[in-house]
């Protein structure tokens, strides 16, 4: 059977996502547990995110108190800005943003580390010494953006929030208390949960794939660098795609 | 296959892509035995180093350490049957987000059990062979190609493995080190029967530590004997190689590559890429 390259090499790289998942579920379990670099990677991936999160999360919020107030004050609807930022944010652009931004910084970081230590022979020196690279790398990777993602997009909700409030009552004179009455008016569990269910799959995806680029970088300093882009931008397309998914399947 | 031999290597193929590495290589290695083996940059060194280990999986052929075909063993076994070896890569590939001590320390950590004191010790002691004392504390990128390949060296050996693997461990260093080097080698061999097989390009190395030296080009060990009689062997490839003569079958034999397989080296000019890697040992010899 003869395939169009691209075709091919589509699901020859689905095929190596899936095994190498497969093989973080097998070691997970699996001791020695280096918490010390579990840590080290939440910190990485997820205390560093602080700032750019922050920053995203306020200035979407404010946009879309803009957004909305225009189109809603065209149906007299303006009191409805606070619902409609809130659950905005919280129900999608919180938990998406978070994934395309922390696939930038941190995912990008995996696959440009692991694809430096492919291509100098570091991985085959950890193999040599009877570890195991997923186990070692991958592992406390994978489950460190898994964690702080929907921490990210917790605190992201809150500044989007935030953000709203601010242009609605301060630029746009609404009411403070009733503002804040229509933000949580209409939003319950089921929203919170499942920008955070989102976010945790988004960040499981984004260093699984950051990973797996990282692992399958050959050519040198160059291969490298194509290792980079790809985790970025596979990852993103990923994250856009299974949000899609999730979206059809949490509510 | 007699019980006598260590590393068993039968009719081992390799190709990557269109391009043909090892073509049929036979080489046993018996135990305690120092095997050392010579060739162009880019015949297929590494490559064969790295099918003892099982790094690499063989097209065809077999590859068997104590009687274990090493392509036929699973994911766990291949981990405990590592256990064996210690492995010094070409250009060190030392973990470069670690200190030179947390490097040699790391098979330690992993693959015995010691204690942290036991660990310190011997970590000093290995980096005290190397003449690396009080380095301990940089990191890879704060040392010279010369001093990586050393504490590469130096991790390789420091769990006292049964089977030890050097990729070119003494290239781009200056005689008195490399000299340094060949007695720990040798050392090791006499007083803890290690089996050895080294890489290596300069013959002075060879003939010093070799208990017999294999010359691997065009995919296969055209020549094998032990390093008196390789000396004196009448193939006009060996004596060219031995004696670093620029004209000769060797020079004559090289343009047999395909265009596709020239341009691929020519186009690599990066860190760690063999071909890369290749290149840059020309310049250095
Ligand atoms: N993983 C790989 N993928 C593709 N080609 C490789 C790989 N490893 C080695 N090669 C090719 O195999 C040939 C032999 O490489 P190597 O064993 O590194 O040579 P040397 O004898 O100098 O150690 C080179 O031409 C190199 O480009
Ligand atoms: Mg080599």
């Amino acid at each position: 059977m003869t395939l169009p390259h691209p075709v091919e090499g589509f699901f020859e790289e689905m095929g190596r996502f899936f095994q190498l998942v497969g093989r973080i579920f097998a070691w997970t379990p699996r001791p020695p547990y280096d918490f010390r670099e579990l840590f080290r990677q939440m910190v990485k991936v997820g205390v560093d995110s602080v700032p750019v999160v922050f920053l995203t999360a306020l200035f979407t919020g404010m946009v879309l108190a803009l957004q909305t107030f225009s189109v809603l004050n065209r149906f007299k609807a303006q009191d409805f800005v606070g619902s409609l930022v809130a659950l905005s944010m919280v129900r999608e652009l919180s938990a998406v943003l978070s994934g395309l931004i922390v696939a930038g910084r941190a995912g990008s970081a995996m696959g440009a580390e692991l694809g430096t230590m492919r291509v100098t022979e570091q991985i085959d020196a950890l193999e040599v010494m009877a570890t195991d690279p997923v186990h070692y790398l991958a592992v406390p990777r994978v489950w460190a953006s898994t964690i702080m993602l929907p921490l990210l997009v917790i605190m992201g909700n809150g500044v989007g929030i935030l953000g709203g409030y601010l242009v609605a009552v301060v630029l746009m004179g609404a009411n403070p208390v009733s503002y804040l009455d229509r933000t949580f008016q209409f939003m319950d569990l089921n929203d919170l949960v499942s920008g955070v269910v989102k976010a945790s799959v988004f960040g499981f995806l984004l260093a699984a794939i950051g990973c797996q680029q990282g692992f399958y970088t050959t050519g040198g300093a160059e291969g490298v660098g194509r290792s980079t882009t790809a985790a970025v931008v596979v990852a993103s397309i990923a994250i856009l795609i299974s949000d899609f998914f999730l979206t059809r399947l949490l509510f | 296959m007699p019980e006598a031999v260590k590393i068993h290597i039968h009719d081992l193929h390799k190709s990557f892509g269109s391009k043909v590495v090892l073509d049929g290589v036979n080489v046993d290695v018996v135990p305690a035995e120092s095997l050392v083996i010579i060739g162009g940059s880019g015949t297929g060194k590494s490559v064969l180093l790295k099918h003892i280990i099982g790094l690499l999986k063989p097209d065809s052929g077999t590859v068997e350490v104590d009687g274990q075909a090493v392509e036929k063993l699973g994911n766990r076994q291949i981990t405990e049957f590592r256990r064996k070896f210690g492995m010094a890569f070409q250009e060190g590939a030392l973990f470069d987000s670690m200190t030179v001590w947390q490097n040699v320390a790391f098979p330690l950590q992993r693959l015995t059990k010691m204690s942290r004191g036991e660990i310190g010790d011997r970590v000093e002691e290995c980096l005290t062979m190397v003449r690396l004392e009080g380095v301990g504390e940089k990191l890879p990128s704060q040392l010279s190609g010369g001093m990586r390949r050393r504490v590469g060296f130096a991790r390789a050996v420091a769990h006292q493995p049964e089977i030890l693997l050097f990729d070119e461990p003494t290239t781009g260093l200056d005689p008195i080190t490399t000299a340094l080097i060949d007695e720990v080698i040798l050392d090791l061999s006499d007083r803890l029967k290690t089996t050895s097989v080294t890489i290596t390009h300069d013959m002075e190395s060879a003939f010093r530590i070799g208990d017999r030296i294999a010359m691997l080009h065009q995919g296969k060990i055209i020549a094998e004997a032990p390093p008196e009689e390789f000396r004196r062997l009448d193939d006009p490839r060996v004596q060219q190689f031995i004696h670093g003569r620029a004209d000769g079958p060797l020079s004559e034999e090289t343009p047999a590559r395909g265009p596709r397989d020239s341009k691929d080296e020519t186009g690599s000019t990066n860190e760690g890429e063999p071909a890369g890697a290749g290149a840059r040992e020309l310049e250095r010899s």
